[in-house]
């Protein structure tokens, strides 16, 4: 009946959830389940990516392992997450990534740093690759720019489209028929949810991590990952803008606009990731997929070395290791955006769409019910 | 039995129990913790005994959801006022009037307090759960369920400086002449004797002691389902009560809804109860039917079907319902089992097939045509059947039919120990303890002598927890 054991767990789990109801106040699954009665897969799936992981309803839960229910609705959910990002891969050929992720992560990443670094060497004088350069155009000298915007152009227009396949088969899994993820309301409410982390707080108490205890602090190491990945995102674009509007070269002077936000977006990328990880080792192994760990560790480090390259690039750019630096940050960012489709990621995009289902939901209901009223 | 992956036991095990305590609060629930952290903002030095392991701690607190507490206007999570006369004269009519009225007035002054009180303490409160609008105005729900708030009570308890000690019985007291000497603990192998200034019994009752029910219900006891832990032994109360101490409530009663019968013995909670009983028939296992099933709305009707099916042979009886009444009532943990006629039901229940066909036509039969709404009183009924269903009355024609088969589960007991208003305990004689507290289900049936209202028990254990914490810490004091 269900595709995997995980999915035949969750099921038992959310019945056994639909008849106690103590967690509706928690986030957003449990008010989503009480809207079910049957659970088949695509709706666990989107349960799985509705849950933030928060850990509460474990500890809150008085059927919790060592009781004979044996309810764990963190760890089966993390575990149908995981399984979700597979079977919604695109291509599916691809899907497999998804198995060893973190070995498969950390290879394609070697691959990427050793094949800047080559490259460099062997498209240039070795003298320039240890050499300094400063002033407009000083990367360029080992890269040339449009070489470096089409490649990273078409290694992110690539992920773009993959992302999307994997978005419209998970949505068409969990919508009813025919509805699409368009309601400008809902789309709002999901982006606020998604931005402010609204379900990563155990209901206003805070998340656990380590134990019952409430101080758990993943939510401002997560807001700062995110918002750090996305200000040096913005300093990137803003960056072509200038190359391509301005005629402006990169690199840029300290205060400008580009390196000011690069610099916040990487002191976020730092700070965040490296407090994800420390989480992540004192994490609670009663409510981790342990299986998916790689996973979830691999993806923190790469943000954390995409920060830790893109600041020391920063910091030593007029120096004879900026050829070498270079490279490795290209390398570790290039390494991420191929993987992008097939890492932990997605994680984040199947979360938002899961809150635009859950936003379209509430919406129908509420209206259904203002019908029944009037 | 083993310590779960729940997060560590701090403090446990590193308890220095030779040392004596000004408090010493024996139990792990709601009242007992109110009491420990009650004392302990006065100034006490606290112990608390616990007899379950520490995942299990909590008694009958673990399965509870919210507290039902006076207050004058709405609030973010209540939808309206609830007074102190509307609280007295629900209590008064759940109770028939077993109640201690002086005392019972007291506690719903008190209960006042309570929100904030609790709320002060970090348990968080939410709007009524789905399912349960009725409570909506009445009663405050604790986010995230009873061990929710339990979590957020030993927290505060453990930054206080409260001590817990897990897996310790009491098993033995010393009291002379009213006066709280010691107390023997029983800790695995080991049995320790620890000293207080003053005690507060909050260890609840004695429903998950199949022995002692025996003495009252006879061989019935063993088909009973017990909804909370198995640590709900009554062992506290029974030595109070064998030491003079004033015994209040009917010790031959509990709270026993039905149950779905597939539970296991112990520690179901929640969410094996079924809701469905107006939605069909009850037959026992001569497949007769024994009860007006539409005699009154749920909340009256749930806890008089655990005393039917405890009346019936073998305490088995089943709920038939068909097609048409499958989504209207909340879901429960076990699937009702289905067949596509009542014959192929009754075999699959193991139940006569000619009598279960004839209860289901007779019934249909003399069932008469009305409006039906299982939200009020309405006018579907039988005519001339015996017993007959007053109301919700609609044939049971639709395949596939489904059945429930339930059992008796007990919530808790009556039977408890006397107290006036500062918690302190009454000795049979009368006299006040000199230095000795109750709070909680122990002491319950001063104000609950009968019957049941949600969450009153957790006001119960509120109220006079909190009270019991602060004149235990005073006496202690003198």
């Amino acid at each position: 009946m269900h595709a995997t054991s995980a999915l035949a767990e969750a099921d038992r789990l959310m019945t056994v959830c639909n008849s106690c109801r103590y967690c509706e106040g928690l986030c957003a699954v449990f008010p989503a389940m009480e809207m079910r009665r049957a659970f088949p897969d695509g709706d666990l799936n989107y349960l799985a990516n509705l849950c933030h992981g928060c850990g509460a309803c474990y500890y809150d839960c008085q059927f919790s392992p060592p009781h004979e229910f044996n309810v764990n609705v963190p760890r089966v959910l993390a575990q149908v997450r995981a399984d979700s990002y597979r079977a919604y891969a695109w291509p599916p050929a691809f899907a497999g990534v998804f198995e060893r992720n973190g070995l498969a992560i950390a290879v394609i990443a070697a691959l990427c740093v050793a094949g800047f670094l080559l490259g460099f060497a062997a498209l240039n004088d070795p003298a320039a690759l240890l050499g300094v350069h400063t002033g407009p155009g000083a990367f360029y000298r080992l890269m040339p720019h449009k070489a470096m915007a089409a490649l990273f152009g078409a290694a992110f227009l690539y992920a773009l489209v993959a992302v999307s396949m994997s978005l419209r088969l998970f949505w068409r899994d969990t919508a009813r028929p025919g509805e699409a993820p368009t309601d400008a309301s809902a789309l709002w409410q999901a982006i606020k949810d998604a931005g402010r982390l609204r379900y990563l707080d155990g209901g206003g108490i805070g998340c656990m991590n380590d134990d019952e205890r409430p101080a758990d602090r993943r939510k401002l190491y997560h807001h700062l990952t995110f918002y750090g990945f996305l200000l040096c995102f913005a300093a990137t674009a803003v960056a072509t803008l200038y190359h391509f509007l301005l005629g402006r070269e990169a690199p840029y002077p300290w205060y400008d606009l580009p390196v000011v936000l690069g610099t916040l977006g990487g002191i976020g990328l730092v700070i965040g990731p490296a407090g994800l990880l420390a989480a992540k080792g004192r994490r609670d192994p009663a409510v981790e997929d342990e299986a998916r760990r790689g996973m979830d560790v691999a993806f923190i480090a790469m943000l954390l070395m995409a920060g830790i390259t893109g600041l020391a690039l920063l910091a030593w750019r007029e120096t004879p290791v900026m050829g070498p630096l270079l490279a490795l940050h290209l390398g570790v960012v290039f390494g991420f955006f191929i993987t992008m489709p097939y890492s932990k990621f997605v994680h984040g995009l199947y979360r938002f769409v899961a809150l635009i289902r859950y936003a379209t939901e509430r919406r129908m209901l509420q209206h259904g019910e203002e019908q029944a009223d009037a | 039995m083993a310590e779960g992956g729940n997060g560590s036991a701090a403090g446990d095990g590193l308890v220095d129990l030779t040392r004596k305590f000004d408090v010493l609060v024996v139990g792990g629930g709601n009242a007992a913790l109110c009491a420990a952290i009650s004392a302990r903002r006065s100034g006490a030095s606290v112990l608390v005994l616990e007899a379950a392991p520490r995942f299990y701690r909590g008694g009958n607190t673990r399965h509870t959801r919210n507290m039902r507490c006076a207050h004058d206007s709405a609030t973010e999570t209540l939808t309206g006022p609830y007074t102190e006369e509307e609280f007295w004269d629900d209590l008064l009519r759940v109770t028939g009037g077993h109640t201690d009225e002086d005392l019972a007035r007291f506690m719903i002054r008190q209960s006042k307090e309570m929100l904030p009180w609790i709320a002060a303490q970090g348990v968080r409160f939410q709007p009524s759960l789905g399912g349960t609008l009725s409570l909506g105005r009445t009663n405050s729900f604790f986010l995230g369920g009873g061990r929710a708030m339990l979590n957020a009570l030993y927290l505060t308890a453990e930054r206080l400086g409260v001590e817990v000690a897990y897996d310790s019985e009491v098993v033995e007291l010393g009291i002379d002449t009213g006066m709280f000497l010691s107390a023997t603990v029983s800790r695995g192998e080991e049995r320790v004797v620890v000293r207080a200034a003053t005690l507060v019994a909050a260890a609840g009752g004695f429903e998950a002691n199949i022995e002692w029910l025996k003495t009252y219900w006879g061989a019935a006891a063993d088909n009973f389902l017990i909804r909370g832990t198995p640590y709900n032994r009554g062992g506290l109360l029974k030595t109070l009560l064998d030491h003079g101490v004033g015994q209040v409530g009917d010790p031959t009663q509990c709270h026993a809804v039905a149950i779905d019968a597939r539970a296991p013995r112990f520690d179901g909670g929640i969410i094996t109860r079924l809701d469905c009983v107006v939605f069909g028939i009850v037959v026992n296992k001569h497949a007769q039917r024994f009860y007006d099933e539409g005699e009154d709305v749920w909340p009256k009707r749930y806890a008089i079907w655990g005393r039917l099916v405890a009346a019936q042979p073998d305490q088995i009886a089943y709920i038939v319902f068909d097609a048409s009444s499958l989504e209207l009532f909340m879901p429960s943990l076990y699937p009702p089992i289905e067949a596509t006629s009542i014959r192929g039901l009754a075999q699959k229940l193991g139940l006569d097939t000619g009598a279960l066909e004839r209860t289901v036509s007779d019934f249909n039969a003399a069932v008469r045509p009305g409006a039906f709404d299982h939200t009020v009183l309405d006018d579907c009924r039988t005519e001339g059947l015996s017993p007959p269903k007053s109301h919700w009355a609609r044939p049971i024609q639709a395949a596939p039919f489904y059945a429930y088969p339930v059992r008796p589960g007990i919530t808790f007991t009556y039977l408890g120990t006397r107290v006036n208003k500062e918690a302190r305990l009454l000795m049979a004689d009368g006299k006040p303890s000199s230095n000795m507290f109750a709070a909680g289900e122990i002491m319950a049936g001063n104000v609950l002598g009968r019957g049941y209202a949600a969450g009153i028990g957790m006001t119960i254990g509120s109220v006079f927890g909190r009270i019991a914490g602060r004149e235990a810490a005073a006496n202690a004091r003198n």
